[in-house]
């Protein structure tokens, strides 16, 4: 019986597919994701007004004149990305915690990793997506134009960077006691390169300068993408495990 | 509670000789350097201690993949001893080249990348210790602090390397020059044996410290254990 029982085991391993498994777990996870805030919508919303309201502290903390905005411009977005990513983190991972949502996810027999690939696909999505709405909002009140496709670029891949630690180091800090100040705590040390780099490259196709002096901050970005997001999927089952 | 074991108790007495050798060495016996005075003898602790916390920074790295891979508690006894007694340490290196900045830089900090890699390791480890006191499973606890560790063991170098994209004054004194260095100088054979000795004194603290954290670990879970007894 036992034996029967592992030999049909070994062979549906054998029969399905594992990378196609795997695609869809991470595609289920994402359009479960997708669909819950597309009702709710609180996500999303919390996370522009926030980023809004940041660019708004700062407009008054640096005083933003026009001589002062060509050298800033920079940082604040990134200022402020990373503030509203945090937020988004937090909530994303307390909604799984709270619900018991995790647990169910945890239960299903499917690899763990395409849970973690699932949630970084769709936390980018819930961070790209607020990137887009404040950078036309941005170009507006402050008469910068910010869609180069380089300046996208770099969104992009600091976005991958600081979504790929923030949502391993969100499993984390969600279940311990002091949950919801944890988060920003644990991330902003480690992904001080990501905004390092992110923020040197921005600045440097805002300013048009040649591309041989951005690609270090870039090839950095991708550096620290491909480690960390190697490293997440190594260690993520040690986060969920119960 | 067992009985402190002979080696310990010899270590605590070799630690103090070695400290207090290491100080006369530094404070009278190397020579005063020519153009920072005496401040420059601040450089043979700043370079012990900073040696001593990498290694523990290092060694919890490597406790943290061990621990990831065998999930023995032992090895996050090892790793939190070794970051514990390296924290310490650390603050201790930022405080001494802060002391000697003061004079020769003409100020207390700027954000060269070695001094805002200090702060920022400063800051990973002080979250690290955070994390962990917010998670009262023992088992838990250690696996979200290997975990971390390693994250921050791996971010910490990066960073560093991030930051050197932009020009350093920070004084490399072993192995390399850098021309916009301010405060660099050589070593004459005095220094190089106060420097060495500092080296070595401080190894010496490391592992007594590092021996007797390892044993409040122990003691740690155990009062954890007999606590959980008592509630049930």
């Amino acid at each position: 019986m036992v034996n029967k029982a592992t030999e049909m085991k070994s062979m549906t391993v054998e029969h399905a597919k594992p990378a196609s498994n795997f695609i869809k777990v991470v595609a289920a996870v994402v359009w479960k994701d997708l669909r819950a805030e597309l009702r709710s919508r609180e996500l999303f919303s919390a996370m522009l007004v926030f980023s809004l309201l940041i660019i708004l502290i700062f407009n008054f903390a640096l005083e933003l004149d026009i001589k002062t905005r060509q050298s800033v411009t920079a940082g604040v977005l990134w200022a402020t990305f990373a503030f509203a990513g945090t937020l988004g983190l937090n909530r994303s991972m307390a909604i799984e915690k709270d619900r018991g949502c995790l647990d169910g996810l945890l239960l299903a027999p499917v690899d763990r990793s395409a849970i973690y690939f699932g949630k970084v696909i769709s936390n980018l999505a819930f961070m790209l997506m607020v990137e887009i709405i404040v950078l036309p909002i941005y170009s507006v009140l402050y008469t910068v134009n910010l869609f180069q496709p380089g300046l996208l670029l770099v969104i992009l891949l600091g976005s991958i960077g600081y979504v790929a630690v923030g949502t391993l180091l969100s499993a984390m800090s969600v279940q311990t006691r002091t949950r919801d100040i944890l988060l920003p705590i644990l991330l902003f040390p480690v992904v001080i390169p990501v905004l390092l780099a992110a923020v040197k490259a921005s600045n440097g196709f805002l300013a048009g300068a040649e591309l041989a002096d951005i690609l270090l901050p870039i090839n950095l970005l991708i550096a620290y993408d491909i480690i960390f997001i190697a490293v997440a999927f190594m260690v993520f089952d040690n986060v969920v495990e119960e | 509670m067992q009985p402190k074991p002979l080696t310990l108790k010899s270590l605590d007495i070799a630690s103090i000789i070695v400290l207090g050798i290491a100080t006369y060495l530094a404070l009278v016996y190397a020579p005063t350097e020519l153009v920072m005075g005496n401040v420059q003898r601040v450089f043979y602790f700043h370079i012990g201690t900073a040696w001593t916390a990498l290694l523990g920074f290092i060694l919890g790295a490597v406790f943290s993949v061990v621990y990831l891979i065998t999930k023995d508690l032992k090895w996050d006894r090892l790793q939190v001893a070794a970051i514990e007694v390296s924290l310490v340490f650390f603050l201790i290196t930022i405080v001494l080249g802060s002391i000697w900045a003061r004079p020769v830089w003409n100020t207390w900090w700027t954000w060269d990348p070695r001094l805002t890699t200090a702060a920022i390791t400063e800051l990973i480890y002080i979250a690290y210790f955070m994390l962990r006191q917010g998670i009262d499973d023992p088992e838990k606890r250690a696996r979200f602090g290997a975990v971390y560790a390693l994250i921050g063991g791996l971010s910490a170098p990066i960073t560093f390397f991030a930051i050197r994209l932009f020009r350093t004054i920070h004084p490399v004194v072993i192995g390399g020059t850098n021309a916009a260095a301010q405060g660099s100088f050589n070593m004459t054979p005095h220094m190089l044996t106060a420097f060495f000795f500092a080296l070595f004194a401080f190894t010496v603290i490391f592992i007594d410290l590092f021996w007797h954290r390892i044993r409040l670990g122990v003691l740690q879970e155990k009062v954890e254990q007999l606590k959980l007894q008592v509630n049930m």
